[in-house]
């Protein structure tokens, strides 16, 4: 997986959880929370689609990771491809 | 179908908390089941059907109402949480409503989704009182009253910092006690927030159909998510050992067991249903604010009557308002009046019939164990009651007897039938008055959500079984 479908996989998880938000212009190195209205438990819900989608586990020390588009795509993709690697 | 032993989560209670915790829960790939004693669901929210003709019980509008486009609201976090989009709730605004104290009503603040109404009634009618209403709504926005572990506060005592006119005072209470407060004569000032937030600088809505319009989205959510279900199925013990809840008997005499169990159905209520009894604690008393309504249905629109504008008005007409369980079985000094035909539809949209309910105070000790006919008797000459009272707050009728010749047909529920439907114990609508944020009980799975949990009204109801269900299970993997 590249970093921009990583960057998809996390942009489509935030079209779900936040159906109301406009993501046409996400800045991928500006804080999500500046750009869009989510809040803990938003964040809560893209780790957890993360997981159900995707089985990829982010503890919650990592949370911080994801805070731009740019930081998810740096810490997610490796695990993507680690993944994929096993299976 | 539905015949599993042993679930991730067992939900006790299938109203609005409930469901919502098990959309959640079932959404995460959690086994949930959700076992209700009652043949349909949304507990003190429902609606029931007698000679083909649905009525609701419970919600008279749904508090929080924002616009599309207002974030970070109760509402919009819980379309989120549940993945339901707005539409389907088919949300549509009040026209006014009104707060109306004295004998006939002489004092009236208005209110509608737009705070500045309601800022501006204040202002026309207490000039003296504007700038501490200012200050007060901005400590109200500034509140933080999602937080699991605020210290409470006494809300008169918060508000009289601001507001010096008892009248006024009063008059801010009463649809917020009314909508929602568990505890006699004052609030929690946190409680108070959340109130103030959803009926003044958020707003009322409804949709078309009532609550059964909610509860089906939130059925279908849930179903989809791959919740099961089990009506007509109450839990009657909770089994507990070595501090935890290791199954649960059901109605039928059968037992499942849950790896955790969330119980919606109020804090005393569920605290007696385990056995052995573990009580580190005394158990929260249950609480004593319950209410009568009737419910009148007219062969016309309201409109005809005179009674076309207002949504919601809460009256009181005495020099105080009185939150307080009566000593006798009904207080016609104060209420509250819906009528739901007072939403805004659209231009092509009305209600087949025009609808017209009074909630009062009620006291459950004098209806609960009345022989049959003396009840049936006591409704009877309480509805006339409650009917008097409540007109002297509305527009003068055309002719005396308009009333009573437009009407086809009433209901009306007491405190008993609160009871009997809900399981709430002593017709408590608000459950205790002692909150539990956290949801915790005396065993180490078990949970509260729901009335006792303490976020109010049917969006903080959804908010309590999601935050539950986050906090406590989700959260934790």
């Amino acid at each position: 997986m590249t970093k921009d479908e990583c960057k998809k996989v996390v942009i489509d998880i935030i079209a779900d959880i936040a159906p109301d938000e406009d993501l046409s212009t996400l800045k991928p190195d500006v804080r999500l929370r500046d750009q869009l209205q989510l809040d803990s438990m938003d964040f809560l819900d893209i780790v957890m689609e993360l997981r159900k989608r995707h089985s990829i586990e982010v503890p919650e020390a990592d949370y911080i990771q994801l805070a731009s588009l740019d930081s998810c795509a740096n810490y997610l993709t490796p695990k993507f491809n680690a993944l994929s690697a096993k299976s | 179908m539905n015949t599993r032993s042993h679930y991730d989560v067992a939900i006790i209670g299938a109203g609005m908390s409930g469901l919502a915790a098990g959309i959640r829960l079932a959404h995460f790939g959690k086994r949930v089941c959700i076992f209700e004693r009652h043949n349909t669901v949304g507990g003190l929210n429902s609606f029931y059907s007698i000679g083909g003709r649905k009525f609701d019980v419970g919600l008279h509008a749904m508090t929080n109402y924002v616009r599309p486009g207002t974030k970070g609201t109760p509402l919009g976090k819980l379309l989120r949480q549940l993945r339901i989009d707005r539409d389907e709730f088919e949300l549509c605004e009040q026209k006014q409503s009104r707060v109306a104290f004295g004998p006939r009503g002489e004092t009236s603040l208005r209110f509608t989704n737009d705070f500045g109404v309601l800022e501006s009634e204040v202002a026309a009618r207490f000039p003296g009182q504007i700038d501490g209403f200012r200050r007060l709504t901005t400590t109200v926005r500034s509140f933080d009253d999602v937080s699991l572990d605020a210290a409470p506060v006494s809300a008169r005592q918060i508000v009289r910092q601001h507001i010096t006119d008892p009248l006024l005072e009063d008059m801010l209470f009463c649809p917020l006690m009314y909508y929602g407060s568990a505890t006699e004569h004052d609030m929690e000032f946190g409680q108070f927030v959340i109130m103030f937030k959803a009926l003044f600088l958020e707003g009322f809505a409804r949709p078309f159909d009532g609550v059964r319009v909610i509860l089906r989205v939130l059925l279908e959510k849930y179903r989809a998510a791959g919740g099961e279900r089990r009506m007509k199925c109450g839990v009657k013990q909770i089994i507990s050992h070595d501090g935890r809840a290791t199954a649960l008997v059901l109605d039928t005499g059968d037992e499942i067991s849950a790896d955790q169990v969330i119980s919606s159905i109020g804090a005393p209520e569920t605290a007696r249903l385990i056995q052995p009894a573990v009580l580190t604690a005394p158990p929260a008393a249950p609480g004593r604010l319950s209410f009568v309504e009737t419910i009148t249905i007219l062969d016309r629109q309201p409109a005809a009557l005179g009674w076309g504008n207002d949504t919601i008005i809460f009256f009181n007409d005495s020099a105080r308002f009185d939150y307080a369980c009566p000593g006798a079985q009904v207080d016609p000094r104060s209420g509250v009046i819906c009528i739901p035909n007072n939403f805004d539809y659209g231009p092509e949209l009305q209600l087949p019939e025009g609808i017209f309910r009074c909630t009062c105070l009620a006291n459950y000790a004098q209806w609960a164990h009345l022989p049959d006919d003396v009840y049936q008797a006591d409704k009877q000459r309480w509805y006339q009651a409650l009917q008097k009272s409540a007109q002297r707050f509305l527009p003068a009728l055309p002719t005396p007897d308009a009333l009573s010749v437009a009407t086809v047909t009433t209901d009306m529920f007491t405190p008993r039938t609160i009871t009997k439907f809900t399981g709430h114990l002593g017709g408590a609508i608000y459950g205790a008055t002692q909150k539990n944020r956290q949801g915790r009980t005396d065993l180490a799975n078990l949970y509260l959500c729901g009335t006792d949990q303490g976020f109010l009204g049917i969006v903080g109801a959804m908010l309590s079984g999601i935050s539950m269900a986050n906090y406590h299970i989700l959260q934790k993997g």
